[in-house]
């Protein structure tokens, strides 16, 4: 028979431990529909790990691909601290990126040093928005945030498309649904030459710092982390628990919005409705890779942007359907929280 | 009723031993029961009591060790251990503090849940119902079996579990501190139903850590402390304090309330209207005045408005109507309100609303104050200095823990109590609120608080205490008043209230006042 006892405490080398075993894991199993799919196993997985990591240019790629991963990772790490399950990271992307190709794409003439802040805080303004709502209701009427912000991604995303083919449409974009291209002084410049690696990257590193030093290290920090693990005992202890969700709640849509101008000031250049690849939902799995650890979710951003860029040499190379790489990422997700279990428990036979 | 040293062993436990990482629980703990005595089970808070009793019950296994039982033919024959369902089937019953029952079902329904396989079609209860009569008139314990749950007193569902128990044959009854809820009434009708249940051969353990019960009622009683039994005797000539000094290991000071004059009116309250819901009651017209350098008990069964007394004055609660006063300042009601006006706050659920379990030791102290300056600088927090705080802390209220930045879960409920009345006395208070301060503490720090609280009164704070122990408020409060059914009476002079007297207020018979 097997039986669990709840662990007192929890060793760091099992902390650390415990994650990567189960990403481990999830690759093993992942195995299973490789092989389904035909493919010889270990090259598949030598492949992937050859296209996420193989060259100068393979890794630049992984990390342009982590950067919104870290942004709505924090997004999700920040809010779930504070049991508000924020699932609407997609949306305030679309939002903030919305905001800053209103700002960059024309709206306003500025030097790049003014332009660029301009575009970062109107997206993180955009996407707090976008979430200030959501935010509200539950506070004070208990509406469930997990509906109201999955479901306004829909609404965003039509509202882009309706933008995309109405006001904001690139007169010069032959037609296609897609905004006018950022500024020149409004791009986020290039750091290595002749890759995509774009100075996303390092706010995205700035704020997983900056979320890390809140969380962690501030007062207000301290209030979050007392109103996520036992809201009743902060509200008791005079926390005032409404004020700190709203922030909270503010906090989270603007890094998800700061996503979406990293991607347009940063990447693509200019707006459409398929810029985000479900980089909204995949950063709640990279903040639950990360255990909600600011830090953490750098990491974890890295791994799953890898797995999505290696699945794509692996597919072109083997013909299997680069799909697998949401399967092993799904794969991960599921293994991490199974594997919350040994960090709760200690496990006992007989 | 005598012990019967001649009567036949029914459960042998043999050298149990378990340990959690390095904290041992139980260390070679042997006990005998007998048939048709009452084994009382005495300990403090984390002497390894539950943790016994949840081996018994099959919920732990042992380290080492073994239990046997008595069979039909009476021979002792060996427990499978780590399985509850052996010890219900070799007739170990076992009745927890918290009560395991269907609230919309009857009381025969609840008795036949899970008496059944869940694929038989009919529930026969006719049949049932003529066991549980027969079971009834033999126990004395008397409940209409088709009246709901939901419409039990707190008496009638502890009768209610114990008949569960029977029902399924139990020889050997496990009783976990059953009298926490009842009122001193009740728990004299359950020590006759218990003195009729071993008197027609039924053995029981009594766990508790009231030592005037375990007198009252057990044949027997056996000391845990620190996870070891340190004695196992016949109740015949020991008294309260020789049996208070094994469980706690020294001796105890009995807390002495010494006469004074209070002060003036403190903290006023004037007709206070909270309204129930889910049928539980709320306050009417409240009124309340508690003088400075005074301890006012509040007296009364469990879910008579005192949780909501404690609420309107912790912040939590914001009455329909009425208004809280203090030194003259009217209050508005919120938690950071109250913090910042001087009142003190225990509360009465302090895994729930005391602490936050998985923080620090340090940052739940700094939790009341997150904006003063020995716990942040500019927003950042100042690590050093609360841990600082946090060392003095432990050290003047005799804290037992791993160390200033412990998780706070891994504290007993006793330490974890402290450590709250740390948080609450280090911010001055004008008043103190203590909503059932020493509920699940061991003697030690049960003293300690009544001390704590005994000196704030001393220096001139108000307090409220709020209680089930009657014993406690009686030895504590300076005046005491009764809460029934969300209205409060007039506050009596300690010395003009018996126990019985205010056991009848609370039964809700206003002429005993």
């Amino acid at each position: 028979m097997i039986r669990f006892e709840p662990r007192t405490s929890v060793p760091l080398a099992l902390r650390i431990g415990v994650p990567l075993g189960a990403v481990a894991a999830a690759l093993c199993i992942s195995a299973i529909p490789l092989a389904a799919a035909g493919a010889p196993i270990l090259r598949a997985f030598a492949l992937m790990a050859q296209g996420a990591a193989g060259s100068v240019f393979a890794c630049t790629e992984t990390l342009t691909r982590a950067t919104p991963l870290i942004f709505t990772g924090l997004a999700a790490a920040v809010a779930f601290r504070a049991r508000l399950y924020n699932i609407g990271a997609e949306g305030q992307l679309y939002a903030g990126a919305l905001a800053a190709v209103a700002v960059g794409s024309g709206g306003v003439s500025a030097p790049a040093f003014v332009l660029v802040p301009l575009i970062l805080i109107v997206a993180a303004l955009a996407g707090a928005l976008l979430m200030l709502g959501p935010t509200v209701l539950r506070v004070k009427l208990g509406v469930d945030e997990v509906v109201t912000t999955l479901l306004l991604n829909f609404v965003v995303l039509l509202f882009v498309q309706m933008m995309l083919e109405g006001p904001f449409k690139d007169p010069m974009g032959g037609g296609w649904p897609q905004s006018a291209p950022i500024e020149t002084a409004g791009s986020l410049p290039v750091l290595l030459a002749r890759t995509r690696l774009h100075a996303g990257f390092l706010l995205a590193l700035v704020a997983s710092v900056v979320a890390y030093v809140l969380i962690a290290r501030t007062a207000f920090g301290l209030a979050v982390r007392a109103v996520g693990e036992n809201q009743a005992a902060a509200g008791f202890a005079g926390i005032e628990v409404t004020r700190v969700m709203v922030l909270v709640g503010v906090l989270s849509g603007a890094l998800a919005g700061l996503a979406g101008a990293s991607e347009v000031a940063g990447l693509k250049g200019y707006l459409t409705a398929d810029m985000s690849r479900g980089f909204g939902y995949a950063g709640i799995v990279v903040a639950m890779v990360a255990a909600l650890a600011p830090l953490a979710v750098i990491p974890s951003a890295m791994f799953i942007a890898g797995i999505f860029i290696g699945a794509d040499t692996m597919g072109r190379t083997l013909g299997v359907s680069n799909y697998i790489a949401d399967l092993i990422v799904a794969l991960a997700l599921l293994c991490v929280l199974v594997s919350g279990l040994f960090l709760r428990f200690r496990i006992r036979f007989g | 009723m005598l012990a019967k040293p001649d009567a036949p062993v029914v459960l042998s436990l043999t050298g149990i031993g378990k340990s959690f990482g390095a904290v041992v629980a139980n260390q070679a703990i042997d006990l005998d029961l007998r048939r048709g005595e009452i084994l009382a089970l005495l300990g403090e808070n984390g002497a390894g009591k539950t943790t016994l009793m949840n081996i018994l019950f099959g919920h732990y296994v042992a380290d080492e060790g073994s239990i046997r039982v008595a069979g039909e033919d009476g021979k002792l024959v060996p427990l499978a251990a780590g399985s509850p369902q052996a010890a219900l089937a070799a007739g170990i019953g076992m009745v927890h503090q918290h009560f395991a029952l269907a609230e919309s079902l009857t009381v025969l329904e609840n008795v036949v849940l899970g008496t059944r396989p869940l694929r038989s079609i009919s529930l026969d209860l006719a049949g049932a119902r003529a066991k549980l009569g027969a079971l009834m008139r033999d126990s004395g314990l008397d409940i209409d079996p088709d009246r709901r749950v939901s419409r039990l007193g707190v008496g009638e569902k502890q009768r209610l579990e114990i008949l569960k128990v029977l029902y399924r044959g139990a020889r050997i009854l496990a009783l976990d501190e059953p009298t926490a809820v009842l009122t001193p009434q009740e728990v004299d009708g359950l020590f006759v139903v218990l003195r009729r249940l071993v008197a027609n051969g039924l053995s029981i353990i009594f766990i508790s850590h009231k030592l005037k019960e375990v007198i009252a009622i057990a044949d027997r009683v056996a000391v845990l402390r620190g996870g070891r039994k340190v004695a196992d005797r016949a109740l015949e000539g020991t008294d309260r304090a020789m049996l208070a000094e094994l469980m706690v290991g020294r001796q105890v000071a009995p807390t002495r309330r010494v006469q004074r004059a209070p002060g003036p009116p403190r903290l006023v309250l004037n007709a206070i209207e909270v309204s129930g819901s889910h049928g539980r009651s709320g306050l009417s017209s409240v009124a309340l005045q508690i003088l400075s350098g005074e301890i006012l008990g509040i007296a009364g069964v469990s879910g008579n408005g005192q949780s909501l007394l404690a609420g309107v004055l912790g912040g939590t609660i914001v009455p329909a109507s009425g208004e809280i006063v203090l030194d003259g300042k009217p209050l508005r009601p919120s938690p950071r309100a109250m913090v910042q006006a001087g009142i003190g706050r225990i509360p009465e659920d302090r895994q729930h609303e005391g602490v936050v379990g998985s923080l620090s030791i340090a940052e739940n102290l700094a939790l009341e104050g997150l904006d003063r300056d020995g716990v942040q600088r500019w927003g950042f927090l100042r690590f050093a200095a609360m841990r600082r705080h946090a060392e003095t802390a432990i050290r003047d209220y005799d804290v037992r823990c791993p160390g200033a930045d412990a998780p706070i879960r891994l504290l007993s409920g006793g330490n974890m109590q402290k450590v709250i009345l740390a948080r609450v006395f280090e911010r001055q208070p004008r008043v103190v609120l203590a909503n059932q301060p020493t509920r699940g503490l061991d003697i030690g720090a049960s003293t300690d608080v009544h001390r704590r609280l005994l000196a704030a009164r001393d220096r001139g704070v108000a307090v409220l205490l709020i209680s089930e122990d009657l014993d406690e408020l009686l030895a504590l409060c300076d005046r005491v008043a009764v809460m029934v059914a969300g209205r409060l009476s007039a506050p009596m002079p300690v010395q003009a209230v018996t126990l019985e007297r205010l056991g009848l207020m609370m039964a809700g018979q206003a002429d005993a006042a």
